[in-house]
């Protein structure tokens, strides 16, 4: 268990702590790509079956309100700069801005889902569910539970993803408060701000796909 | 966005954040408004809103992931992956192009599936 004095933070299997980071980086980057993979097999669905019921996935997307996925967007976006902004304070040793920052990303990762509860209920009341659950009256275009299959599974996955990003952000804030991070070693917070934006990139995509159908 | 901002700064700085945040805010805006438009099709509106949405998830992970100023493997990595999201798309749509027929939701016997509504 040899360690380099004055690097505490640096595992006996790196030479030195950059290749340590970028060993770090590359880890995440490949676990990255699984999550766009395991989305990517979501997308790939929603797209089969909307170009073979393009009339009910067109009906049934204006039961989503425009507005709640607009500020969500909004909301998602601003979290990602916070937690860049977070990342940055890191790299530059500014110990305060970055527990700023990362509790700033935090406050937007809970309205986002709690705009998300809101859009939830209002469907679960409207028995606007997936599958054979769907028991929404009225409709004159048939098939719409397809689209609130893929909405339910989609914007769920990805609120996990969410609630997951929150848990290990509030871990990084945990350590930035007892002080394990300076410009020498800072890779938890960077990792998780990968993570994070990559849930941003994600949603990016659902946003368009599930709430803009013309 | 000066060119001495990231030679100073490797992996770009507030100000660069900041002006891809503001970007990133007008995509979104010129999503909304273009869902509203009527381009004849609306296989061209799905077209323009996969394509704003590509051009935003290039700036996140140019930027707010540091993909321009990291080492190029992680690009790589990154595109590797897009690579074969590509793959599974294309094949699953040719798979399904070159048959007569799907069985749909709703031909099937009451008996099984989900029931038309």
């Amino acid at each position: 268990m040899s360690r380099t004095a004055g690097e505490p933070f640096l595992q006996h299997h790196f030479a030195t702590p950059e290749q340590q980071f970028e060993a770090g980086k590359i880890g995440m980057w490949l676990f990255l790509v699984t999550e766009i993979l395991l989305f990517g097999g979501l997308f790939v669905g929603y797209g089969l079956m909307r170009s073979r019921n393009p009339a009910a996935f067109s009906e049934a997307h204006h039961h989503l309100d425009r507005i709640l996925g607009l500020l969500n967007t909004v909301v998602l976006l601003v979290s990602s700069f916070t937690m860049v902004m977070a990342v940055h304070a890191a790299r530059t040793d500014r110990r305060k801005r970055l527990i700023a920052f990362l509790a700033l990303t935090l406050v937007f990762a809970g309205v986002f889902l709690g705009i998300k509860y809101i859009e939830y209920s209002h469907k679960f009341h409207e028995g606007l569910l997936p599958g054979k659950f769907y028991s929404h009256k009225g409709d004159t275009v048939p098939g719409q539970f397809q689209f609130f299959s893929f909405y339910f599974m989609m914007t769920g996955l990805h609120g996990i993803h969410i609630l997951g990003g929150m848990g290990a952000i509030l871990w990084v804030l945990r350590r930035s408060v007892q002080g394990h991070f300076s410009s020498r070693y800072y890779t938890p917070v960077d990792l998780v701000g990968l993570y994070w934006h990559l849930v941003d990139l994600i949603w990016i995509y659902l946003f368009p796909l599930l709430y803009l159908i013309r | 966005m000066s060119p001495d901002l990231s030679q100073t700064h490797p992996h770009g700085g507030p100000k660069l954040y900041a002006a891809v945040l503001a970007a990133l805010l007008v995509l979104t805006g010129i999503t909304v408004t273009s869902s509203y438009i009527d381009f004849g099709s609306p296989a061209v509106n799905v077209v323009i809103a996969l394509v704003i949405a590509s051009i935003k998830a290039s700036l996140v992970a140019l930027y707010f992931m540091h993909l321009r100023y990291d080492k190029p493997v992680l690009s790589v990595i990154f595109v590797g992956g897009l690579f074969f999201l590509g793959l599974l798309l294309m094949l699953t749509m040719i798979d399904a192009g070159s048959r007569d027929s799907v069985p749909s939701w709703n031909s099937k016997p009451p008996a099984g599936g989900p029931v038309a509504r």
